[in-house]
């Protein structure tokens, strides 16, 4: 029985250490999230996975994939920029949109806010693999993938 | 790749706001061959428009976008096209500006795998009339 523990115990620790390398790695506290909601169809439907960036120095450009948490929610979501401005210093604000929405996002950011900044986004999808995370739907109760679309 | 662009600033209470309307000719190949290989399932194309300001050094604004399936032609032959999007200025920035470049990108979006972003080779740059219209309709 002991050892069976101490295995378990070294996949568990593994796993973690894999998961807290790629968080590292890739710069991002939430490096693979699942899409939840219809959104962005036909690009990403519900049950994908994206595999997200978040270097600092990698400009915010009109067209980008981001995810991103609106101020006080948990919830990550995950849309297209279409506007930023940006000025010299760096300082830049933007806004996003759902591929598959009519409007703008402006609805879903906090009362009052018009824009997104920098410290909002979550990172960049830059890969993603289908049907896969339909796992954690079923599942539902990995808070480390608990991502909203 | 080709665009025509006609355009006037209508005032608004604080922001310029833009308006558009342009022609595109578009052809998305991936160097020789046909850009829908096996693992392309669908690009997500769109019209942006970058300029600089007295407020914002950069600023770009998504004015039209399209989905192009797989099995769709990735020939683009628009004409008289307006913004789907409303090309609001964050400021008083359009008018009069000398240089508004529109670009045309697409996202490459896979069956699995990498999202890449290309953006089209040629662009047109276009100026701003110096004054506001107060008659023209949209």
């Amino acid at each position: 029985l002991y050892y069976q523990v101490l295995n378990f115990a070294m996949i568990v620790s593994s796993a973690l250490m894999i998961w807290k390398g790629l968080i590292v790695v890739t710069g991002s506290e939430s490096p693979i999230v699942v899409v939840l909601s219809g959104s962005m169809e036909p690009a990403f439907h519900r049950g994908d996975l994206l595999f997200l960036t978040n270097f600092h120095n990698d400009p915010i450009r009109a067209g980008e994939i981001v995810v991103f948490k609106v101020e006080g929610r948990d919830i990550p979501i995950v849309h297209r920029v279409i506007k930023i401005h940006e000025k010299e210093n760096g300082d830049i604000k933007f806004l996003t949109k759902g591929d598959n929405n009519e409007v703008d996002d402006r609805g879903l950011y906090k009362e009052g806010q018009n824009w997104l900044e920098k410290k909002d986004v979550v990172g960049r999808a830059r890969g993603f693999l289908p049907y896969v995370g339909m796992v954690t739907i079923i599942m539902n109760d990995y808070p480390k993938f608990k991502v909203c679309v | 790749l080709r665009k025509n662009v006609e355009d006037f600033t209508g005032p608004r209470e604080r922001s310029d706001l833009g308006f558009v309307t342009f022609d595109i000719t578009a052809d998305i190949l991936n160097g020789k061959k046909c850009i829908f290989d096996w693992n392309v399932k669908q690009l997500f194309v769109y019209l942006s428009v970058e300029y600089s300001t007295k407020n914002n050094a950069l600023n770009q604004v998504v004015l039209w976008d399209k989905v192009i399936l797989r099995g769709d032609n990735p020939r683009l032959y628009l004409k008289d096209m307006k913004s789907k999007y409303l090309f609001f200025d964050d400021g008083n920035g359009l008018k009069g500006n000398k240089n508004i470049t529109f670009t045309l990108s697409w996202n490459v979006v896979p069956n699995a795998g990498i999202l890449p972003l290309v953006t089209g080779s040629g662009h047109v740059s276009v100026p701003f009339p110096d004054t506001y219209e107060t008659t023209k309709s949209y």
